[in-house]
């Protein structure tokens, strides 16, 4: 099961100290089919996290509303689930527990909990690791595990909040691969978070640039790019460097204003 | 190719855990022996030192006694059922009050600790109380209660609920902010939330203000039996000294120390099973 989401003049704003707002997020639109891959990137502070944590029902939009497969997000809830940079990782529970956690919460039986938590961990590659703590793994494993928790209990929308930016390069894009993998085979609407170009070039069948300050959808870029599963160098290729050259171009005035305004707030 | 990868790694990285097992079992008593002598050396030290030094007459004998004098002592007062009857005072004393602190103050704690405003609210008065020393209020107790068995155990008690109630607040407003992040995404229930995030979370951290309150507890037992008790291992310290039975004296404070350093190992031992998914051990 998937979901499409669909922005609609969607606003956040935040109060700040000394009475002053902060907007965050402005006038958003976008929709997103359902089982599609997208991807947001944009410089920091742009509010894609904020965007991220709407969906998720995690925050109310100040104007405008967020729809999941045409009604309107009212909270958080089990359709969508979230992958968090930092793991999110329950460290007293092995792989195995963390996996069952999410079913635990919407409240699947004890038995069929346990044979769906090592289903996905097999899925994510984590077989012969069930009884390992998050500590006895790696970074790029413990992100496996977040992951076949998330998967496990079956939500409509994956939401991915700059998962793989803590990791080196190699893990990096070892789990870019595996989780395009992934859901061509779960057939997931997935929305990934990230700064990175490259990242977004490689996952996104459509990348979403945002302006900073206020966060904006500045342009959406939609990536035609041949079967990534056939061709094993896609990155050197030139139409690869193309999208990233003009999502470069697109993001490039947004950095350096970005840079300019924390400058200034630096200043004051 | 990196699920070929992700699978090749885990046939790759799951043996060493068998080896590891084997290899401890193989040096397991050696690596006993050099942790029991390496840790007990000091220790052995001190007490040939206590041992020589009075029958070396490096200090004079009538105020240290030599080791052997006191472990003479120590029986003669097991054998006549002394030693037997003031510790048991004594445990009695500091388990009940321990046992009431912690009774009271891991409840309250995490019920502190998860409301924010309450927590912001009552953290100036605590912060009073915890540095108010509790034998500074002991005239106090015993004005109020009298010298008997409820004053001692209400101080042991005032004294124990301090560290417990301030480290279990502190855990619960510690927990890592991604996990209630996670359990807030997953729309848990209060309730969930507190069972199955915030208690485990909080483990650690209160397990501390507890290993911390039972040195607590036998300070300041001893303390307040040597001002007015009729039993008690301080009572026997202090007894002992005004009747001028030097290696008596020597004796109760031993038995103390032993004590206190079983009560701590255990606390130690029931903190390690509780938190054994942790990566390092707890710190003695």
């Amino acid at each position: 099961m998937s979901a499409g989401i669909e922005f609609r003049g969607v606003s956040k704003v935040f109060p700040v100290r000394g009475g002053d707002e902060l907007t965050a997020v402005d006038g958003i639109d976008l929709e997103i089919a359902a089982g599609e891959f997208a991807v947001l990137v944009g410089p920091s502070g742009c509010g894609k996290s904020t965007l991220l944590d709407l969906v998720g029902g995690l925050t109310v939009p100040s104007a405008g509303e967020i729809l999941l497969d045409g009604r309107p997000v009212r909270g958080p809830g089990p359709d969508r689930s979230t992958v968090f940079q930092q793991y999110a990782l329950l460290p007293w529970r092995t792989a195995q527990g963390n996996v069952e956690f999410g079913l635990e919460a919407i409240g699947v039986p004890r038995r069929l909990r346990r044979a769906r938590a090592r289903e996905y961990l097999e899925l994510v590659g984590l077989a012969g690791f069930e009884e390992r703590h998050p500590h006895e793994l790696s970074g790029g494993m413990r992100q496996r595990v977040a992951i076949a928790r998330s998967l496990a209990y079956d939500p409509e929308v994956l939401l991915m909040d700059e998962p793989f930016a803590a990791l080196d390069a190699q893990t990096r894009e070892s789990l870019q691969e595996e989780l395009l993998r992934i859901w061509r085979r779960t057939g997931k609407t997935v929305l990934f978070i990230t700064h990175g170009i490259e990242e977004a070039v490689y996952l996104g069948q459509r990348v979403a640039v945002m302006t900073s300050r206020p966060g904006r959808v500045k342009a959406v870029v939609p990536i035609e790019l041949p079967d990534r599963a056939a061709d094993r160098d896609l990155r050197s290729s030139p139409e690869f460097a193309r999208y990233r050259h003009e999502i470069w171009s697109l993001l490039h005035d947004e950095v350096s204003r970005a840079q300019q305004w924390e400058r200034e707030v630096g200043r004051v | 190719m990196s699920t070929e990868l992700g699978v090749r790694s885990a046939v790759v990285v799951a043996p060493p855990v068998v080896d590891r097992k084997v290899r401890q079992r193989r040096s397991w008593l050696p690596a006993l022996l050099r942790t029991v002598v390496g840790r007990s050396a000091a220790i052995v030290v001190l007490l040939a030192v206590w041992e020589a030094a009075p029958r070396l007459g490096l200090v004079d004998r009538t105020f240290l006694p030599p080791l052997s004098e006191v472990l003479r002592a120590w029986w003669g007062l097991l054998d006549g059922g002394r030693l037997g009857e003031n510790a048991r005072a004594s445990l009695v004393r500091s388990f009940s009050g321990f046992g009431l602190a912690v009774g009271i103050g891991v409840p309250l704690g995490l019920l502190i600790g998860w409301y924010r405003p309450l927590a912001e609210l009552l953290s100036p008065l605590l912060e009073l109380f915890r540095n108010t020393a509790a034998l500074a209020l002991l005239p106090v107790f015993v004005l109020v209660l009298g010298i008997g068995e409820t004053s001692k155990i209400a101080i042991v008690l005032y004294a124990c609920l301090w560290p417990i109630l301030l480290n279990t607040i502190s855990a619960v407003r510690t927990v890592d902010p991604t996990l209630l992040r996670l359990a807030r995404s997953l729309d848990l229930s209060p309730l969930r939330l507190f069972q199955k995030v915030i208690l485990p979370a909080s483990v650690p951290v209160v397990f501390t203000g507890i290993r911390l309150a039972g040195a607590v507890s036998i300070l300041v037992l001893v303390a307040a039996e040597m001002v007015g008790a009729k039993a008690g291992l301080g009572y026997l310290i202090n007894a002992s000294q005004y009747n001028f039975a030097i290696p008596q004296m020597y004796a109760g404070i031993l038995t103390i120390s032993v004590i206190g350093v079983a009560f701590n190992q255990l606390l130690l031992a029931i903190e390690r099973r509780l938190t054994a998914w942790r990566p390092g051990p707890p710190t003695s």
